[in-house]
């Protein structure tokens, strides 16, 4: 338990960095170092598994149709004969980098916008009449024209799946912002009035110090929440569009599919459905202890209990 | 404030004929076709007659200009007439026409708009109220098992599609246990306590998929905000001083979590409106979110293009609210 | 909301009528339900030419005449089927003459008569009516009324088969004195006759939802007293295929569900519970694999799958396309994505029986060695990576086709077994309504066909092939010229076929109509323009306690909806 022991060495040691505490106290939190230990082991198995597991996900055996967990096919198989489990690995793979992405994407712009918005008055209008604008845009012909204007240049540039992952992640990330944004405005609008950031700014702290230091580690709770939510968010999405036609080729599972897939077989094969379904939400709720330990890491007022 | 309210009223009018164009743009760009649902014995060439039939052969700005005046100038007209009883004009007047239905589009809208906000607007209540309580008591008592039930049981709720979680319903609810109808009759009207239980069957599996995905979202946020307020100066203060815990909680910390979880709230009203695509489709609600969803899919640019607008005047309007609640809410915020 | 006052009324004066008519047996059953997955838009097929507006409104509009079960034509509102032998259609067919049944009235009680049927000719052959119909009226001179009863068409040229007017769910009639307002370019401001036309068939409407529910109940004037049996129906539109199969079969709340396409082992497991049957029946519908015949390479810019844009790299190859069908197993396709609503076929003719060829049945059978020996005689041979080449074209197929789960799934099977005869697929799958929209800008319409293989369904309405078989003529080509409209997608050209068809377009006997029908198929079959997978049949269900369906997929499958009963 070397941890435990140096959390209570005096903290002004100046061999050791404020990120250090951090890192410190996210691991003593319980359910935060689990989700971290399942997020990790969910990456190794979709990155490594396959590997592994060398049955091909697009391998169809007809005869070996909705079938339930066998020694062969320990998930199962689908309504073609192809193996669940080797798909949950190809699909996870897929899942797990567009979630993450995207969500990134997302965060970051919402992040950005709202701040901004929120700290400079001057943008204030322009930027919330954008988000606005992208609220009340309809999702559905807004792919469309996107996936006719640039599918087939991003399909030449890079290639079909590198292509649509961008494609996807861009779509994704860029309608999925607006939310953060305005939630994150709302808070450095009250925050901007706090005594602190007063303070700050009277003793002429720069800007963008003052939003660094003093602004953002205090917004961090609902952009954890919204980056539990995004992640969730993003891979439900993708299975929206590949079930539209406008996402990943057919061939090409995700969790999303496959969950999507086997919603009409659920009377006839069970444990087909549970899988995915299990996959998308444990992943989910890790990022959501994980993002839970992070702000409770950060917010030095918790960090010393 | 007063001031501050007047001018942003104001300024929304540009900004909402701006959202109106770039969507009648998107749309107009956008590769759906209003033929592409007809069967293939329909020759090409007739296709072509329907499409100049809807005046699709006319240029964009024209279109669009036709789309302002129908929807900005007929159809109030339209109505003050009908409210009214006066006759303005000749009144024959072109009002906005979906172009699958050939009806008006504000008729539909209002035929659909009973399920829409019985349905969804219900399910958003109770999400509300579920909520809350929730995020409270799961802050209050951080990594309890209550808790961490309502953890799990809320990223379930949000991580799990409704497209599943409906089917699922139906396949246990109506299946098997023939508990509620799994289609939902919008031509049932309540007439009396009989006919009120037939519609509260009808709506309770479509309204808790829906509650259970809103609850999930709003309770995490009250979560967050609650334990960001518990962490606070003002309460260990408050404590000091000897008041009493529910007071602590329900008096200070709830007043001051609640400011961000309103304008989650608030923001999510218009969505509402614009009803819940899936969900409507798998119970057959066919309100305003199904209407919406075969619009694009037929590429009925009329229909979709004033659904939109007036999902837009609804998110201007309650992002404006949330904004106002915000000064209300939290006196420290000045707006200028 | 003036015309729900108007159906109020209407309902007020139906319930006088009954209780005033002689007979009970109308209505004596009760009430009927019955999904659609697809809603109904409106009312008027003629501004609407989808499956689910014809079919609710057949159930109010009729035409003169109808196809049965078997594709045969039966009189419906005449007498009899107007024929050259029984002086009907005139000697050298340019026109026909219908004779009306007499003492047949509209739901509001006035006589139908000729002069509406002449003006159900004039409304839809306006020129600026958009009438989605327009083509049952195709090369009609003129329609008029000789007297009350009886209706002459006169064609422009000699129709062989001159049963396009009036005649199928595609081609009803509507009311002169409800219509008379709305020709041409005022159609579609008639909201309140499009949703609620009066008709002489067996139900009138009462409420119509657009997109949502249609009320119904019966027709208090029709023809037959003691029908229709049900007194109300209801019409549901909206959801998916699988809810719509599992009210019906497994729930029980509804009585009849259309077209049901999923997954046959879903749709067995759901017949098992024993409260409904699933039915299908055969029509003319065949999923396709389209060939291209022209380039498509990007590289091309604006002449890309044009007959400018020069020949297909390989897909011009005979063997190829020969190989390529051959190494696909139809009948494992029909079992898994269509079950008892799929066959095997190698023609893409495949009915009415007597059009029906046997001189390609070869296909029937998979043989993927065969194919591999195909492949390797012309001379591809396969590279490291395991896919064949020629002179350094490779095998390299991109094959495109709408978003549809049986679709996909056929996808996947097929680029499985092309995988094995060393040709590589991409898959590519896009909305429907992109896919067969045919909007200029988009790249991605059927018509365009910026791929190799493109794969779809497609059919003929009625039991006359001839318009059907002009698709592959060499004018029928797709290409910027005619604005992409056509029908020939795989760009076949041929003088020989070109002939076939204009020998068919001049010939009136059946017996040799069919021969030259079954030349012109297997001449496609041979050429390899196209590759036939699945004779595809229309699959619906009714619960156990409804009688009376009789499947039909010549006509509207609501097309003996008087019959119906409660069993």
């Amino acid at each position: 338990m070397s941890e435990q022991a140096t959390a209570h060495r005096p903290r002004s040691s100046h061999a050791r960095s404020q990120w250090f505490d951090v890192l410190d106290q996210f691991l003593t939190h319980r359910g935060a170092a689990l989700g971290m230990i399942f997020f990790v082991l969910v990456c190794v198995a979709v990155t490594l598994g396959p590997a592994l597991w060398t049955l091909d996900p697009n391998t169809i055996d007809i005869r070996a149709k909705n079938q339930g967990p066998t020694l062969l096919h320990p998930m199962g198989t689908d309504q073609l004969g192809r193996d669940t489990f080797a798909q949950v690995l190809a699909g996870g793979r897929v899942s797990l980098a567009v979630g993450v992405t995207a969500m990134l994407l997302s965060l970051v712009l919402g992040t950005l916008v709202g701040v901004i918005a929120g700290f400079f008055r001057r943008f204030d209008g322009p930027l919330m009449r954008l988000t606005d604008l992208f609220l009340a845009l309809p999702l559905l012909p807004l792919l469309l024209v996107i996936i006719m204007l640039f599918r087939d240049t991003l399909r030449a540039a890079f290639g079909p799946e590198t292509g649509i992952f961008i494609l996807i992640v861009f779509v994704i990330g860029i309608t999925s912002w607006m939310q953060t944004a305005r939630i994150v405005r709302g808070d450095v609008l009250a925050l901007k009035e706090r005594e602190f950031v007063l303070a700050a700014m009277s003793i002429g702290t720069p800007s963008r110090r003052l939003i660094l230091r003093h602004i953002l580690p205090n917004v961090l709770s609902p952009i954890m929440v919204s980056a539990t939510l995004g992640i969730a968010n993003a891979i439900i999405t993708e299975s929206a569009l590949s079930f539209l036609g406008l996402g990943f080729p057919s061939d090409f599972p995700t969790w999303g599919r496959l969950l999507f897939d086997s919603t009409n077989f659920m009377t006839l094969n069970p444990e087909r459905v549970i899988w995915p379904g299990l996959a998308i939400s444990l992943t989910v709720l890790s990022v959501n202890y994980i993002g839970d330990g992070l702000r409770d890491a950060l917010d030095p007022r918790i960090r010393g209990r | 404030m007063l001031n501050y309210t007047i001018r942003r009223l104001l300024f929304t009018i540009p900004v909402l004929l701006f959202i109106s164009f770039i969507v009648f743009l998107l749309l107009d760009l956008a590769p759906n076709d209003p033929t592409g649902n007809l069967p293939l014995t329909i020759p090409p060439d007739v296709r072509e007659r329907i499409r100049q039939s809807l005046g699709l052969g006319e240029p964009i700005h024209v279109r669009y200009f036709l789309w302002c005046v129908q929807f900005f100038v007929n159809e109030p007209l339209n109505i003050l007439e009908q409210w009214t009883g006066l006759q303005f004009g000749s009144g024959d007047r072109l009002r906005v026409q979906s172009w699958a239905t050939r009806s008006p589009v504000v008729d539909l809208i209002v035929e659909r708009m009973p399920q829409t906000l019985w349905v969804v607007g219900m399910s958003y209540v109770v999400g509300i109220i579920i909520a809350i309580p929730i995020g409270v008591i799961s802050a209050y008592r951080q990594y309890s098992w209550f808790d961490q039930a309502g953890t799990f049981v809320s990223m379930v709720g949000f991580s799990v599609p409704t497209f599943f979680t409906g089917v699922l319903m139906i396949v246990v609810f109506s299946v098997h246990l023939d508990w509620f109808p799994s289609i939902y009759d919008t031509t049932h009207r309540v007439t009396d306590w009989q006919s009120f239980w037939f519609q509260v069957r009808q709506m309770i599996m479509p309204v808790s998929v829906l509650a259970l995905f809103n609850a999930a979202q709003i309770s995490r946020f009250m979560r967050a905000s609650m334990l960001d307020n518990l962490s606070q100066d003002y309460v260990r203060t408050a404590r000091a001083k000897g008041v009493r815990e529910p007071v602590v909680l329900l008096v200070h910390v709830l007043r001051n979590s609640l400011i961000p979880v309103v304008t989650v709230i608030a923001l999510g009203i218009p969505q509402v409106f614009g009803g819940a695509i899936i969900t409507e489709q798998v119970f057959k609600v066919n309100g305003l979110g199904q209407l919406l969803i075969i619009g694009i899919q037929g590429a009925d640019i009329p229909l979709v293009q004033t659904l939109t607008f007036i999902f837009a005047v609804l998110i201007v309007f309650f992002n404006l609210i949330a904004d106002l609640l915000y000064g209300i809410l939290d006196p420290r915020i000045r707006y200028e | 909301m003036d015309y729900r006052r108007l159906f109020i009324g209407c309902a007020g004066g139906a319930v006088l009528a009954l209780a005033g008519s002689a007979n009970a047996e109308r209505g004596a059953d009760g009430h009927v339900n019955i999904i659609y997955w697809q809603a109904a838009s409106i009312l008027n097929p003629f501004l609407s030419g989808g499956t689910k507006d014809i079919e609710s409104s057949s159930m109010v509009i009729e035409p003169l005449a109808r196809y049965d079960q078997d594709g045969n034509m039966v009189p419906w509102l005449v007498d009899e089927i107007p024929t050259v032998a029984n002086g009907g259609v005139s000697e050298d067919l340019t026109t026909i003459t219908w004779a009306i049944t007499p003492g047949i009235l509209w739901s509001d009680g006035t006589p139908f008569t000729a002069h509406d049927v002449v003006f159900t000719a004039e409304y839809c052959m306006h020129p600026e009516g958009g009438c989605q119909q327009s083509t049952s009226y195709s090369d009609v001179t003129s329609v008029e009324a000789l007297d009350d009863l009886t209706v002459k068409v006169t064609f422009s040229t000699a129709k062989p088969f001159p049963y396009g007017p009036f005649v199928g769910a595609e081609s009803p009639i509507i009311q002169k004195a409800q219509f008379q307002d709305c020709l041409g370019a005022k159609a579609p401001e008639c909201t309140e006759q499009n949703f609620g036309p009066i008709g002489t068939g067996p139900f009138r409407v009462v409420e119509f939802r657009a997109n949502d529910v249609i009320s119904m109940e019966a027709n208090p004037n029709y023809r037959d007293p003691s029908k229709p049996h049900f007194a109300t129906l209801t019409f549901k539109g909206g959801g998916d295929a699988a809810a719509a199969a599992r009210s019906v079969l497994e729930t029980g709340e509804f009585d009849y569900a259309w077209n049901l396409q999923i997954d046959p082992a879903i749709l067995s497991q759901m017949e098992s519970a024993g409260k409904g049957t699933v039915i299908a029946a055969f029509g003319t519908a065949v999923e396709r694999l389209m060939v291209n015949l022209t380039n498509p390479s990007p590289d091309l810019g604006d002449q890309r799958s044009t007959v400018k844009g020069g020949p297909h790299p390989f897909l011009t190859d005979p063997a190829v396309r020969r190989a390529l069908s051959v190494a696909i197993d139809r009948n494992l396709l029909s079992e898994v994505g269509y079950g008892s609503a799929g066959k095997a076929t190698c023609n893409v003719l495949p009915a009415p029986a007597i059009y029906a060829s046997t001189a390609n049945d070869e296909c029937l059978v998979q043989d993927i060695d065969k194919a591999n020996q195909i492949l390797d005689e012309a001379g591809w041979a396969r590279g490291s990576d395991g896919v064949r080449a020629k002179d350094g074209v490779r095998l390299s197929i991109l094959y495109q086709t709408s978003t549809n789960a049986v679709r996909q799934d056929t996808q996947a099977l097929v680029k499985q077994w092309w995988g094995e005869i060393g040709v590589e697929t991409e898959l590519k799958n896009i909305d429907a309504s992109v896919f067969f929209g045919g909007d200029q800008s988009s790249p991605d319409t059927f018509q365009k066909f910026y791929a190799d293989i493109e794969m779809y369904t497609n059919l003929f309405s009625g039991t006359d092939p001839e318009t059907y078989m002009n698709n592959w003529t060499c004018d029928e080509i797709p290409s910027p010229d005619n604005n992409w409209l056509g029908n020939n997608m795989p760009r076949y050209c041929s003088s020989d076929y070109d002939a076939l068809a204009s020998e068919l377009g001049g010939t009136a006997d059946l017996a040799e109509r069919a021969r030259i029908a079954k030349a012109m198929n297997d001449l496609l079959m041979k050429d390899g323009a196209m590759i036939p997978l699945i004779h595809r049949g229309r699959v619906s269900s009714h619960s156990n306690a409804l009688g009376g369906v009789i499947l039909n997929t010549w006509d509207s499958e609501l097309w003996n909806v008087a019959d119906w009963h409660r069993q």
